[in-house]
This record gives C-alpha cells, structure tokens and sequence, in this order.
C-alpha cells in the first residue's frame, strides 16, 4: 500500500513539474507577447494542479484523514488566472505590441 | 417587503462556499464551524453593493457535467498545447478570432471568458463594450470557424442552459 501511495504521489508530482516546466519553456521560446501569454496558463492550471494532487494525496495519506485545502488553491488559481490574463492582453492591445508575422486577424482599438 | 432570505442571506451560494473554505483552511471544528457561519452572513452583507446582479444556478446537473468537460478539456488541451510549444514554432499560426457571444448576462459572459482563458491555446483578450462578441487569441489556430463552433457547442450552450439567459 505505501509504495503504491508514494507511486501515485510521485507520478503526479512530476506530471506538475513536467508542465511547469514545459510552460517555462513557452515563456522563453514563443515569439510575441501574445503567443507568450499561452506559457503561463498551462503552468497554472496542470502544472498546479498536478503539484496539488500529489501534495492531497501524501497528506491525506499522512495524517490519515482528507486534507482537502489544497483544492482551494485550484479554486482561487481558477478564478484569478484569467482574469489577470485578460487584462494582460487588453494592456498589449491598447499599447499595439508587435505580434508574429503570421498572426491572422486584428486585435481591437477600443 | 423584503423576506428574511433577502436581509440575512442575500447570496446563500456565495455564503456556502466562504463557509466551506473557512472550514477547508482552518480544520473542521465546533468553534470554526460557528465563527465560519458569522464571516459567511457577514461578508456577503457588508459586500453586497459591489456584486452585480449574479444570474441563479437554473440547472445544477448541466453545471456539475460542464465542469467535468471543462476539467477534461483542460487535461487534453495542455498536452497538445506543451506539444506545439516544445515543437517547431514556424509552424505555429497565431491568430485573433471573434466570437459572436448568444449569452446577455455578465456573469455568465465573465464566466465564459474564464473558461476559454483557462483551456489552454486560447486567451480572451477582450470584450466588446455592447456585449456581443469576444475576441479570443488563439496560439494555433487552423479554422476559426471551428474554433467559434467548437466553443459554442462545448461551453456556451451548457452555460446557457445552466443560467437559462
């Protein structure tokens, strides 16, 4: 039973860091501010949320009860996440920041 | 004549949920389970000015299947997003696309936009000022169309159906 906890614990915790990292690499590599934008939500919402499913899990294995505030984290992430996203793309909108050469469609002037 | 709902528990959701994350952050007990209950009809009281007006839950089994889409969604979509990411980036083709928005409720509007930010490949950049379309960045898209109708099938029609608006 333990090592199968700490399977599943280990798992979960390195799909997290995978896509954080993944995201990182996103931050680094993608060519505009709008393509970036992308990097952060997929750190925020697997690569969190991974972290958090193995952290729930360890505990509530540990004390030998279901810890569930870690959920919260998730809650509050996913109201939080895209709202500060929204706001970062209506900044670079207004502020008409280059974007990739391929790039179809306008943003808006409003 | 306002009821007693009305003046002590304006929003019986809102107070349920504080309520539960009180009690989730401070361990269960007798003692928070009661200063929990006082924050959850406090807060919402004293806040109360600066909530619009947030649409009822309608339909609370079309909520609770639409969260597991969403949560799936987000599961399928950051593998094929970290793919494109860590793959060659020529190929990518960005692209601003609008959504003609069908919902006219705020709430659920706000609610929509959080749901496509959270999917990852596509951002809500902004809302038009009458309400009727969003435009959404895409970081790889091939057929805006499909995208539009992708999203309308997959989230704005259960949101519809659970606000009923």
């Amino acid at each position: 039973m333990d090592s199968l906890i700490e399977w599943a614990v280990s798992i979960f915790v390195i799909i997290g860091g995978v896509f954080a990292l993944v995201g990182s690499i996103g931050l680094t590599r993608l060519p505009d501010f709008y393509t970036r934008l992308h990097g952060p939500t997929k750190a925020t919402t697997l690569g969190v949320g991974g972290a958090i499913m193995g952290s729930l899990i360890y505990f509530s294995w540990q004390e030998h009860a279901l810890q569930l505030h870690e959920v919260l984290i998730t809650l509050f992430l996913f109201i939080t996440a895209p709202v500060s996203a929204h706001m970062l793309a209506k900044a670079a909108m207004h502020r008409d920041l280059k974007r990739m050469r391929e790039t179809r469609g306008e943003p808006w002037k409003q | 004549m306002k009821t007693f709902m009305d003046r002590v528990l304006p929003f019986p959701s809102l107070s349920l949920i504080l309520w539960l994350a009180w009690l989730l952050l401070n361990g269960f007990s007798a003692g928070h389970a009661l200063l929990g209950a006082v924050l959850a009809v406090v807060l919402p009281l004293t806040t109360r000015p600066f909530w619009p007006n947030v649409p009822r839950v309608r339909n609370l089994p079309r909520m609770f299947s639409f969260v597991v889409v969403v949560l799936y969604d987000i599961v399928v979509a950051n593998v094929s997003v970290a793919i494109k990411v860590l793959g060659p980036l020529k190929s990518l083709r960005p692209g601003f696309v609008e959504f003609p928005l069908e919902l006219d409720d705020d709430f659920a509007i706000a609610l929509l936009a959080s749901t496509i930010s959270l999917t990852p490949g596509t951002v809500s950049a902004d809302v038009s000022l009458d309400r009727t379309t969003l435009l959404i960045h895409a970081l790889d898209v091939d057929d805006p169309a499909a995208l539009v109708a992708e999203i309308k099938q997959r989230y704005e029609r259960p949101l519809k159906e659970i606000f009923e608006c």
